[in-house]
């Protein structure tokens, strides 16, 4: 017997026209009912809402205004191409302050108040750090991108995930063996004496050491410093090369007072853009820095030699040739971190897409789907260019750039490998329990 | 104070203990998580009330203290595998000892003096915090899993994580701080300190010691202060050297003067009302903080005892 069939001899005999309509009107009646309206609607067409935790105020809130442009820009793409899974994306703003303590509030007041599907958006180290333990808890996935070596550690919690920028700890590997052969192997490393330095200090050394350099000296800098000249010489006299990773508004004082001690004949200088970043490279005092090299993320000015993908993400987001604003030529952006917001939320649709999310009850699945993520093309989705995921510590790798300062530019001069940052994991979130 | 002051004043507090305890049960999720955290902070507004409001000793050195017992606590549950008791212990004993060494060196100053020793008091630990980030790891700070935040209770183990019991292990902590500083202030050694605050060349002169006085509050205001901090570690899982920067000094100053000083229940009115500003003006506006500092103004022209202050001036004045 052929149950199709059969079954449809069942149907044919058993329903009425009373009985369908009967069935019609109770479908109808509870698709009408409080609650269940919303869930129906999930199914197709409500917003995915996504958290983005800000750095409106703060030290953080030059990158970001432009974490928001960027978020804006990948979103209105995303959905012009008709959303995730068909559902559009709706992003909730709030404010972290930059503050640890406020970002673990804003993470609570994203679940339990504005009920989105998922936490993203972060930069500053502390804030993620702080507001790990609340998304932990609340079981919500926070996609940070923040480049600290947090996610990368193993020692956040299965919530956490980083698959749209690279992490200090591969930035600085990638960098050495560049150092090493253009630069010098004699390196005096020059960094503010808390964690973001320490994860410098801690880092180059090894890498350096394996490309047969070797640091020669550390000046650790007290974070309140604001005159850095009785620390400069400190600095070695047979030192090839000084890498710096000064950060905030005391770096300008810290390069000019670092030109003015050495003139023209002092050492290379290698430094990461993180110092510079939201600032015109034709500031007073800066031309000391003619010549000397950075790393990049991505690069601020348009090259010569830019694929067709990058110059589709500049435009969207409204970057002119010197990486600032079109609108204002002052405004200048933190292009070298902030393309991780575009791959970042590339990502969570794919990721969303993999595992056909429909809501809050899939978030466990979103996680997994991330985590099944291996490689990551360049192209419109990811204008830095291609990646590795590692879903053991979700944490993804990169290429990064080396760029030269020419005339008040910054210049591509090197593109490091994937390969070069890849370390060994030290922990496996897959094996932890949601 | 007569007995039916004493009376409505147990009636108060205590409705207020209740009140707050019954909230668990119907304030929507997000409200729920927010008490539960302003209970902790004003744990450490109170604290700052014994020192500033009842003694008149203007801190702006208090986020040590606060800090000392999130480091008391978080640092042996993290680096030793410390379980909670014992590292809340650690961070009561931290906040303790600690002020009693900065209140013996600061208390040889008055005023503005005594304000810029603090102030310098804190940023030494603040700076100490940052230069031991092997250890602590500065301002990203330290996360405490969720695995090492359960509390060992004689009907088993409980997990700090879990909203519900996050929120009574703050009730209790509220409940027991606003208990002590209840009977603190309404003890003759409250009285001496009031008194102090108000004259202190007098109270010398009428043989007290001041400067044991003195100490004893600080001291008193320190382990309060720490006890919020350690409480927050566990609670929260979370530690950085953010929590010992200047900003969290004037944040109890600020929340107690909105509250009232020298108010009991100051503390507690003026953490929630800071706390619900800034959460609703920074959800329409970038530049929140100016809500929050017109606000402040508004305060002082038409509240300046603040708002339990203000009150209690006009029309309840037997309030502790």
């Amino acid at each position: 017997m052929n149950p199709i069939g059969n079954q449809s001899q069942v149907v044919g005999n058993g329903i009425t026209r009373r009985d369908v309509l009967k069935g019609i009107g109770a479908g109808a009646a509870l698709l009408a009912a409080p609650g269940f309206v919303r869930y129906s609607q999930a199914q197709t067409s409500e917003p995915i809402r996504i958290g983005f935790q800000c750095h409106r105020t703060g030290i953080g809130a030059p990158y970001g205004r432009w974490y928001d442009r960027t978020t804006a820009a990948a979103v209105k793409l995303i959905n012009e191409a008709g959303g995730i899974n068909g559902r559009p994306i709706e992003i909730v703003i709030e404010d972290d302050g930059t503050d640890a303590a406020r970002g673990s509030e804003v993470v609570e007041k994203f679940v339990r108040q504005h009920k989105v599907d998922l936490v993203y958006g972060t930069l500053f180290s502390h804030v993620v750090v702080g507001s790990a333990p609340t998304a932990g808890e609340l079981k919500v996935p926070y996609y940070v991108v923040s480049e600290g070596y947090h996610v990368a550690s193993g020692k956040m919690n299965r919530y956490c995930v980083q698959p749209g920028i690279t992490d200090v700890k591969a930035q600085v590997r990638s960098v050495a063996p560049w150092i090493a052969n253009n630069l010098g192997k004699k390196v005096t490393l020059v960094y503010p004496d808390y964690a973001f330095g320490h994860d410098h200090r801690d880092y180059f050394a090894p890498a350096i050491e394996a490309q047969g350099g070797q640091v020669v000296a550390m000046v650790p800098i007290p974070p309140t410093e604001t005159s850095f000249t009785r620390y400069l010489p400190q600095i070695p006299r047979d030192t090839d090369v000084i890498y710096h990773v000064m950060v905030g508004p005391a770096v300008l004082t810290f390069v000019k007072e670092l030109g003015e001690f050495f003139g023209n004949s002092g050492p290379k200088l290698f430094g990461f853009i993180d110092s510079l970043e939201a600032v015109d490279l034709k500031s007073p005092g800066l031309e000391f820095l003619e010549g000397s090299h950075f790393w990049e993320g991505m690069p601020r000015y348009a090259q010569a030699d830019m694929p067709d993908y990058e110059k589709f993400y500049r435009e969207a987001i409204g970057l002119d040739d010197n990486g600032a604003s079109v609108n204002d030529a002052r405004d200048i952006s933190t292009a070298a971190h902030m393309f991780g917001c575009w791959e970042t939320l590339h990502i969570i649709k794919r990721s969303m897409e993999a595992c056909n999310y429909q809501g809050p009850q899939d978030r466990q699945a979103l996680i997994e789907a991330t985590e099944a993520m291996t490689e990551m093309e360049a192209g419109q989705e990811h204008p830095q260019g291609k990646k590795v995921f590692d879903g053991r510590i979700h944490q993804v790798f990169g290429e990064q750039n080396i760029s030269q300062v020419k005339e008040g530019r910054l210049e591509v001069v090197h593109r490091t490998s994937i390969e070069d940052g890849r370390y060994e994991p030290e922990g496996d979130y897959t094996k932890m329990s949601f | 104070m007569s007995g039916s002051d004493t009376t409505r004043t147990i009636l108060l507090h205590g409705a207020l203990l209740a009140g707050l305890a019954a909230l668990d049960f119907v304030l929507p999720d997000y409200h729920h998580g927010v008490l539960a955290r302003v209970m902790v902070l004003s744990v450490f507004a109170m604290g700052y009330n014994i020192a500033f409001g009842y003694t008149g000793l203007l801190s702006l050195g208090h986020a040590m203290f606060f800090a000392a017992g999130l480091y008391g606590a978080a640092l042996p549950i993290y680096h030793l595998g410390w379980s909670v008791w014992p590292s809340l212990g650690a961070g009561l004993l931290a906040g303790l000892v600690l002020a009693v060494i900065v209140a013996c060196l600061a208390l040889r100053t008055l005023g503005v003096a005594f304000m810029i020793v603090t102030l310098m008091f804190s940023q030494v630990f603040y700076l100490t915090t940052l230069y031991f980030t092997t250890y602590t790891r500065g301002e990203e700070g330290l996360v405490l899993q969720q695995g090492m935040r359960t509390l060992a209770l004689p009907g088993g183990h409980i997990s700090l994580a879990n909203a519900d019991v996050r929120f009574w292990a703050a009730w209790t902590l509220f409940s027991l701080t606003l208990v002590i500083t209840l009977f603190l202030v309404r003890s003759r050694f409250g009285r001496a300190l009031v008194a102090i605050r108000e004259n202190e060349e007098r109270m010398r002169m009428l043989g007290y010691d001041v400067f044991a006085s003195k100490l004893a509050a600080m001291a008193v205001s320190g382990t309060i202060s720490a006890a919020a901090g350690a409480a927050y570690a566990v609670l929260f899982g979370y530690a950085g050297s953010g929590f010992a920067s200047i900003q969290y000094s004037i944040l109890p100053l600020l929340w107690v003067l909105l509250g009232g000083a020298a108010t009991v229940l100051g503390p507690f009115v003026g953490t929630l009302i800071m706390f619900y500003l800034i959460d609703t003006a920074s959800s329409y506006t970038t530049p929140h903080m100016l809500v929050v500092g017109v606000a402040l103004i508004l305060l002082i022209l038409y509240f300046p005892k603040g708002i339990v202050g203000t009150i209690r001036a006009k029309w309840l004045r037997w309030l502790p």
